[in-house]
């Protein structure tokens, strides 16, 4: 049956066809739907797990015990995965083991643009790379026969274009193998070095193996046209925007293994051309690769760098010397950043930090966005869990001036990500810190996913949940309190004490967030537009649903969800 | 049948997911190949959404560039406006007249640009501005201006009635079926 379906939901009815039972994932923009539309199948058994070496260890061991299985990330994920999959590389896989990892070229959700790529040739694991949705499945389902062919866990590398655009797919049946049996062999499964010493002999052979197979593969094509003028070579995304720019003007040299690399197929193709033009986003790895293999006719990033996504009209401007022509306005165009929601619980604590004046070391979530105008309140955002260990870091490096001033935000879901260990660290080496955990009781910035501190698992049935204020205090931090964001004078007053006191506090700053279904909203405020002077002191929350019209604030009714931290900072009460 | 552009653009929250699968799902009845493409994530939290749909024999980028679209579909004036470039010289902007200020402007470090409509009227041949926030609230929510929209856009687009009518049924969960098919028609007659 054919149907309109995104790359990630393609993605899952490939793990769905293919048999797959296990799926255990974290989740991340653009990677997050694979794992919720394999968790609508039944005979799939799929979870969030608290971060991504989680999950990959997960997959890992159901793959040994026999299950074809799966885990998905973004890139950055895979940096936290990548302890795993060097040595997953090493023991191979009992049945069938596939990994998505999806980059993120132009950052659309992310703080940085890695080429994941980089992860499979160090790790020596073989990556396929779809370029639509129909290629998603088609490749996922290849990859775990390819998996247990080569005994190897396959990565099919995603992107945002490829993970959010939906094509046609042609769905088909599911067919389940069942269990493969599981022999204890130790030689394969336990990496210590006599055993490690023979499996990356076995690695290494495995590679040449690949190559063989790369070389004849269906998955690297050519298209060949007798009106070429030049060859091109690409993966991915890019060869859509390739063949949308240049038709039948060039000849296509598709690589939908992008790890390893042929050799013989690239060579021939590119001995047929004058010119060979590699088109890949991000890192040259392709073009390297051509080189090394002694292609020299090949041009690359030369032409189209190495940032940001590449399109079907730069392709045509560079290769083709075309531009499309386009009006605009000559008004300027305020931009529309994102913002924190009407009724955001982060938003009365982001207020306080800044009106304390507190250096705030940041984390990865919706709540970064407490770094934008008008609260500007964050001063760093490395990684996940990175606010916590970084601030401890801070904090012995100026000592008591900055421990006396300085705070760590972290959300619930990145506290059990990896904000954790950074919270033993500062109760171990005992730095006087203050660390701020953002209880909104679910994965915000992803589209709610439930986590371990929600109660609920991924298919939404109860779960036992992570009790936080017991969980800090039994890793040795004595000082635990609760606040309430949508109480400013509450809130501000923790902080100060929180501050103030000689030992490592945590600071749990709860309310859930106002997009969850179950949230009951309160009526929305208005504003007395007789009493309003036109201070502006609420506009300093930066919430959207506020407005100056003619010299007065205006709420916006439709926004509203009256959390009410406007209608405390109002010293002359105009909002009720 | 040359590969067709239409862009769907808004703000975060405005309902622009359902917007493209009505018409992704009519494309599909028609047979035609189509490739619809989204961003997700931090950009959603309020912040301009553009989503792309292309279709005809044989669809390759699923993202539409500068000078491409035949047609834009703004919730939105400014988004309508920041848009305008993506449209061809000849292609048609149906847009809602509706106004949301950007947080530059909330702040006041920005002003929202004055007689947008007029001045995109200027500028293209085809502009079809409506009032799809009033219209929606006839049809019983302010959230269905989306639909309004895209029963605003149907009106000109020259797919069969019955294919919007059945995708409608398919994307709509039933207690808003109604609601929904009421936006619609409005749209359709505006």
């Amino acid at each position: 049956m054919k149907k309109l379906m995104l790359g990630n939901a393609a993605f899952a009815r490939g793990l769905y066809e293919a048999g797959c039972r296990i799926v255990s994932s974290y989740p991340g923009t653009p990677s997050t739907e694979i794992t919720e539309e394999a968790a609508k199948y039944d005979e799939i058994y799929a979870e969030w797990a608290p971060n991504e070496k989680v999950a990959m260890e997960t997959a890992l061991g159901a793959s040994i015990a026999g299950a074809r299985s799966f885990c998905g990330m973004k890139h950055v994920g895979l940096n936290v995965a990548a302890d795993p999959l060097y040595t997953a590389s090493y023991t191979g896989v009992n049945a069938g083991m596939v990994i998505a990892v999806a980059d993120d070229q132009g950052m659309h959700s992310s703080q940085n643009e890695q080429d994941s790529r980089h992860h499979a040739i160090a790790s020596k694991t073989p990556m396929l790379e779809p370029s639509d949705s129909a290629e998603c499945k088609d490749f996922v389902k290849l990859a775990f026969e390819l998996s247990e062919q080569f005994d190897a866990p396959f990565i099919v590398r995603m992107s945002t274009r490829v993970a959010h655009s939906q094509s046609i797919v042609d769905t088909c049946d599911r067919v389940d193998n069942g269990l493969k049996e599981y022999k204890k062999d130790p030689q394969k499964y336990v990496m210590m070095p006599a055993n490690a010493k023979g499996r990356h002999v076995f690695v290494e052979e495995r590679t040449a193996a690949l190559i063989k197979y790369a070389e004849t593969s269906p998955l690297n094509r050519v298209e060949h046209s007798d009106s070429a003028r030049f060859g091109v070579i690409t993966n991915g995304a890019a060869y859509q925007y390739v063949k949308e720019a240049l038709g039948d003007k060039a000849s296509v040299l598709k690589l939908g293994m992008v790890n390893p690399l042929p050799v013989q197929l690239i060579r021939d193709f590119a001995a047929k051309f004058e010119k060979i033009y590699v088109v890949e986003e991000l890192d040259g790895i392709i073009e390297e690769h051509c080189r090394n293999i002694g292609v020299s006719n090949v041009e690359g990033k030369s032409v189209f760098g190495y940032i940001g996504e590449i399109s079907s009209s730069i392709i045509a401007e560079k290769l083709l010397g075309e531009k499309k022509e386009f009006s605009s306005l000559d008004e300027n165009i305020p931009v529309r950043p994102p913002v924190m929601c009407a009724g955001c619980p982060h938003r009365g604590l982001f207020y306080c930090l800044k009106k304390l004046g507190v250096t705030v070391s940041g984390d990865i979530g919706c709540y970064t966005l407490g770094a934008a105008a008008p609260l500007n309140a964050i001063d760093t955002t490395i990684c996940m869990g990175a606010s916590v260990s970084g601030l401890h870091g801070f904090n012995k490096a100026r000592g008591a001036e900055s421990e006396h001033s300085s705070v760590a935000v972290i959300g619930d879901s990145t506290f059990m990500h990896s904000g954790i260990t950074g919270l033993v660290n500062i109760a171990y080496n005992a730095s006087n810190s203050t660390v701020i955990i953002l209880d909104n009781s679910i994965t915000g910035m992803t589209g709610h996913q439930q986590n371990p501190t929600t109660g609920k698992n991924l298919k939404g049935d109860p779960a036992a949940a992570v009790n936080l204020e017991e969980l800090c205090r039994a890793v040795g931090i004595k000082r635990v309190r609760v606040v309430d964001p949508y109480s400013l004078a509450e809130t501000e007053a923790a902080i100060k004490e929180e501050l103030a006191a000689d030992e490592a506090s945590v600071i749990i700053s709860r309310r859930p967030c106002a997009l969850l279904k179950y949230v009951k909203h309160e009526p929305p405020f208005s504003v007395d537009s007789i009493k309003c002077v036109g201070c502006k002191m609420c506009m300093k929350l930066g919430c959207p649903a506020i407005s100056m019209k003619e010299g007065r604030a205006v709420i916006d009714r439709t926004q509203c969800v009256g959390c009410g931290i406007c209608k405390e900072m109002c010293r002359i009460g105009a909002i009720g | 049948m040359e590969t067709r552009s239409i862009m769907i653009v808004g703000v975060g929250g405005q309902g622009s997911l359902l917007a493209s699968r009505l018409l992704g799902n009519v494309l599909l009845a028609q047979g035609c190949d189509v490739k619809v493409s989204e961003v997700h994530g931090m950009s959603q939290r309020g912040g301009s959404v553009v989503t792309y749909v292309r279709y005809g024999d044989k669809v390759y980028s699923p993202v539409i560039e500068k000078g491409e679209a035949d047609a834009v579909i703004s919730f939105e004036l400014l988004e309508a406006a920041r848009c305008l470039p993506y449209l061809k010289r000849e292609g048609k902007l149906i847009t809602s007249t509706q106004q949301i200020d950007p947080m530059p402007v909330i702040t006041g470090a920005a002003e929202y640009p004055a007689d947008l409509a007029a001045k995109l009227k200027e500028k293209c041949a085809d502009v079809v501005a409506v009032d799809a926030l009033a219209l929606a609230e006839q049809a019983g929510s302010a959230k269905a201006s989306n639909v309004v929209l895209m029963g605003v856009f149907a009106a000109r687009a020259g797919f069969p009635a019955e294919l919007w009518q059945k995708a409608i049924e398919q994307c709509v969960p039933e207690r808003f079926l109604e609601l929904n098919k009421k936006a619609f028609e409005l749209g359709l007659s505006a």
